[in-house]
């Protein structure tokens, strides 16, 4: 199966595969973060009192969520110079990714928040706190726990989402690759270098995640 | 300008139309066969023997573990050095068939797991077999957990198939994408297919929800 595998050529393009790595690596964390704020905005705009909030938050959170992020990625990439806009690809794929995991961290978020009971916030009232007492004390010390598993699967999806940069020429992991491929015409040793590295990436987020839920059930029994 | 390309776009809508019905039969036959091989997979992960068990687990975590972009390229690229032509149509398929058994046996497998281990012995005491005490017993009663996100998979599936424009199959995102060379209006042009998608899409995503809704209130009337 694997007869004429060439050790050699991974050997060589080992460079490229690091710089490959760290600029997926580097993508994700970016692109994470600020994902992070747009979901937590985009949740408090869902659970906003003010319709026209509400409204707009979901219909950002429902469109991203039934359309795919390829055709994110390629509406950014060609709608964007059409405004007129010249942004580079990097950029581009990073705003991409940011809307199309905020919109997944908004619904994690609020399921965070609505798993907190009504009994507690109503605790917090008749303690006299005012709302963002209550957010501070009794909300949100509640729902972050709950959010964190979740969040470590989204992180997970985004790690590997960020592999469709490669489709708009962004020097990723993937992209290594397929510039591999075209170079040399060595798919297998390729795309099964590629797939190695998204593994290491996956077991370690994997199993924080793991961690995590394990932690989170433990401190709930107590 | 942009309403002379508009025109242009609504001339060329049929063509839109047919990736749309590709992008269906794509991810109805992979979700077909998907479902099928998940299902059996799955109730062997719940249920079976200890040598086939860690195999699939393997399995799960190389298809979780790795980009759909990866693996769609190791099956259209690879598999030809190995003596196995496959035409773009085919590997498509193939592709989205192993994903999406991976995700759907994971999802039957915890639906399995979550009937609790008194019916079994319940069932296995009143005189039932291997495969009546699943059949009578403990499906009925996983496909409550089982059903809402597998239809949810449903939708990451049918995302997951504009994946497969990269090899050249003309659905609905290789459409917007060969559209986009002519009609330089990338907002345009990407709104519109994310607006098929959107139809397709949106309307699992409710039936999911109120599937889990319903499931749920089921449960607290019993």
């Amino acid at each position: 199966m694997l007869k004429g595998f060439n050790f050699r050529v991974i050997w060589e393009y080992m460079p490229y595969f690091l710089e490959g790595l760290r600029n997926t690596f580097l993508i994700s964390i970016v692109s994470l973060f600020l994902a992070l704020i747009v979901g937590v905005i985009a949740c408090a705009g869902r659970l906003s009192p003010w319709r026209l909030v509400r409204g707009l938050s979901i219909a950002y959170i429902e469109s991203i969520r039934s359309t795919p992020l390829l055709v994110q990625i390629y509406f950014f990439y060609f709608g964007l110079p059409t405004l007129g806009l010249r942004v580079p690809e990097l950029q581009t794929g990073i705003l991409a990714l940011m809307l199309n995991s905020g919109a997944y961290i908004a619904e994690i978020v609020r399921a965070g928040i609505t798993s907190v009971p009504n009994g507690q916030i109503e605790a917090g009232i008749s303690s006299g706190l005012n709302y963002f007492q209550r957010m501070r004390f009794i909300v949100l010390p509640q729902a972050l726990g709950e959010t964190v598993p979740p969040l470590l699967g989204q992180a997970i999806v985004l790690v590997k989402d960020s592999a469709l940069l490669s489709m708009i020429s962004v020097m990723e992991l993937t992209r290594v690759g397929q510039t591999l491929t075209s170079e040399r015409f060595m798919p297998a040793e390729a795309f099964f270098t590629v797939a190695f590295f998204y593994l290491c990436i996956y077991f370690v987020l994997k199993s924080l995640a793991d961690w995590s839920q394990k932690k989170l059930i433990f401190r709930e029994a107590y | 300008m942009m309403l002379f390309y508009f025109q242009r776009l609504v001339e060329i809508l049929p063509f839109f139309f047919k990736g749309l019905w590709m992008t269906v039969v794509v991810s109805g036959i992979s979700l077909a066969l998907g479902t099928i091989l998940g299902f059996l997979l799955g109730i062997i992960r719940a249920s079976g023997n200890r040598f086939i068990k860690p195999v699939i687990g393997v399995y799960v975590a190389l298809i979780r573990g790795t980009p759909f972009v990866v693996q769609i390229f190791i099956v259209f690229f690879i598999l030809p050095d190995w003596g196995i032509q496959l035409a773009a149509f085919p590997a498509a398929i193939l592709a989205l068939t192993i994903l999406g058994t991976a995700f759907i046996c994971e999802i039957v497998a915890g639906g399995i797991k979550s009937v609790h281990s008194g019916q079994w012995e319940a069932a296995a005491s009143s005189g039932l077999n291997r495969y009546q005490q699943l059949r009578y017993v403990i499906l009925p009663q996983s496909l409550q957990t089982i059903l809402p996100p597998l239809v949810g998979q449903y939708v990451l599936l049918i995302k997951d198939s504009s994946v497969v424009s990269v090899i050249g199959v003309v659905e609905l995102t290789r459409v917007g994408w060969l559209t986009v060379v002519r009609i330089p209006e990338g907002l345009m042009v990407f709104s519109l297919v994310g607006i098929l998608y959107f139809a397709i899409s949106y309307p699992l995503i409710r039936l999911s929800n109120n599937m889990e809704k319903r499931l749920a209130t089921q449960q607290v009337m019993l």
